[in-house]
């Protein structure tokens, strides 16, 4: 007990100094550049304890679910046993990995189509856009995104081919891509993927990459394990773009048949 | 009479409703359990496709289900107390300050708080510390660093501070784009260069952490806060369009940090 006290006495100092920053930086503008008091200077107060309380107690949390969970789910579905391969053997076919893809992609599409800063997101692009973008199909085609990029992203940790490779691949895509999208949706469609990279998600992803990258023969940690969240945000830019091309094309074609 | 009659029942029913709406105001919108309710369904699209898998597809049992049920429940009260603590301290005064700056500050103060707030809400951000220490652990057992708990620390504080610096800077020229009005692809692709010319020279055990930690830092602090920021400098510009020039911030700070990183991989 006195043990466990001690523990949580020190993540709560070192949550301190984490939030330390941003509450200087908020508190310090506000009352030597702008000069203006605190509103509610109990309420904030109260504010950053829950926050220092919140950052301690869902980092422990972390740990105890999110990351093992992660991990498990990566070793489970490498095992020799579930594969039904000879664990001797080390030359598999990448196809023989077929379930980790379908479940990258499963978290992916999950997830994103259920971030709720999407959603505000979503809802915005179809108000300027006069409705020629749909809420939903935007959400769709995000959470695409992220289920391809999670399946390719593990497809590379299982193959162990170069990660710049394909991150630079689409890079020259989203140039392309850029040069014939609707101007006032490029921003928008550059920030889609920062915004579906979530708190949760983040963890669990990270979890899986370095549990595959230790589970799959010839793999290294340390050299294939990152990259999945890279994955999580550039192809949802992709995808963004290539949907309000399609919408903008569709929308034209359709004013342009009925005159 | 019928109408005294009804006016009994209007009655009855309105101090039912008085009743309906102080329950529904203590339990459904008490922001607290709300934001619990929220931060639970956060979760549900995660947890509902692992039962899946694990029922249908592995068939094994779960080991340790105790700690991942206890460790599920942390995850949605610290969820939930963060973001209900953002919410009443951190935001408000953020988000009105973003205005306050962007209507009338001068420009060397505007960059200041564009460049402090980018630097310390990534310092902030609950994802970033995970992944940093869980990136000092990998680190470590590669033999990267040393296999010590302050070598660690460093490596994960070092990774960090990294990271908001170069999303601090990435800030500070994003909003200083919207203030010349350039085209957000210009610095976009100017960063995709840089990022595709350091690569090769960058220490292959870096080039993974170094992708990921942009998208990491860009979570539930940064993006609220930026993306205030940058709609506010749009809208109080004659000219600017909220939309097309107020976006835009978010994928700087996705990408600077992959040009930092690789140049702190050099470093070390």
């Amino acid at each position: 007990m006195i043990e466990w006290l001690i523990h949580l006495a020190v993540e709560l100092l070192k949550t301190c100094r984490d939030i330390l920053p941003i509450a200087a930086t908020i508190i310090g503008f506000q009352l030597w550049v702008i000069r203006r008091p605190i509103a509610n200077p109990k309420k904030t107060l109260i504010g950053f304890f829950y926050v220092l309380l919140g950052i301690v107690v869902f980092l422990e949390g972390l740990d105890m679910a999110l990351f093992p969970l992660g991990s498990l789910m990566a070793s489970q579905l490498t095992a020799p046993e579930f594969l039904g391969i000879d664990p001797v053997n080390q030359s598999v076919s990448w196809l023989t990995y077929f379930w980790v893809y379908v479940f990258a992609a499963s978290i992916g599409f999950a997830t994103a189509l259920a971030e709720p800063a999407l959603l505000a997101v979503a809802i915005k692009v179809e108000q300027i856009s006069g409705g020629t973008i749909r809420a939903w199909g935007l959400r769709i085609s995000v959470a695409v995104g992220v289920a391809v990029g999670l399946a390719l992203g593990t497809f590379r940790i299982v193959t162990g081919l170069d990660l710049a490779f394909f991150i630079i691949a689409g890079y020259i895509i989203i140039v392309i891509q850029t040069y014939f999208a609707p101007k006032m949706i490029i921003g928008l469609a550059y920030d889609s993927g920062g915004v579906t990279t979530s708190m949760v998600t983040v963890p669990l992803v990270t979890a899986l990459g370095l549990g595959l990258a230790e589970a799959i023969p010839g793999r290294n940690p340390l050299l294939d394990g990152f990259g999945l969240i890279a994955f999580a945000s550039l192809f949802p830019v992709i995808a963004v773009l290539g949907y309000a091309q399609i919408a903008q094309w569709l929308s034209r074609n359709s004013t342009s048949s009925n005159p | 009479m019928p109408l005294s009659k009804n006016s009994f029942i209007r009655q009855l029913y309105g101090r039912f409703l008085d009743f309906y709406t102080s329950l529904r105001h203590r339990l459904i919108d008490n922001p607290f359990i709300r934001q619990l309710f929220s931060s639970f369904l956060d979760l549900v699209p995660i947890l509902a496709v692992v039962i899946i898998f694990q029922v249908f597809v592995i068939q094994l049992p779960i080991p340790d289900v105790s700690d991942l049920i206890i460790g599920t429940l942390l995850v949605v009260l610290g969820l939930t107390l963060f973001v209900q603590g953002l919410e009443q301290s951190l935001f408000p005064l953020g988000e009105s300050m973003a205005y306050a700056f962007a209507r009338k500050g001068s420009l060397f103060w505007l960059l200041a708080f564009a460049f402090c707030l980018g630097f310390s809400a990534a310092i902030a951000e609950p994802a970033l510390i995970a992944v940093a220490e869980k990136a000092a652990h990998i680190a470590a057992a590669g033999g990267l660093i040393e296999q010590t708990d302050a070598a660690k620390d460093n490596y994960a504080l070092g990774l960090r501070i990294t990271v908001a610096l170069s999303i601090g800077f990435a800030i500070l020229v994003g909003i200083f784009r919207i203030l010349r009005g350039w085209p957000v692809y210009y610095p976009v692709f100017f960063g995709f260069g840089c990022v595709a010319v350091m690569t090769p020279f960058a220490p292959a055990e870096i080039i993974g952490i170094a992708y990921d930690s942009g998208a990491i830092a860009t979570s539930t602090i940064t993006v609220p806060l930026v993306t205030a920021l940058g709609v506010g400098l749009a809208t109080a510009i004659k000219g600017r369009n909220p939309v097309t020039d107020g976006f835009g911030l978010i994928v700087f700070a996705v990408l600077m940090p992959m040009i930092f990183v690789m140049a702190y991989g050099l470093s070390i």
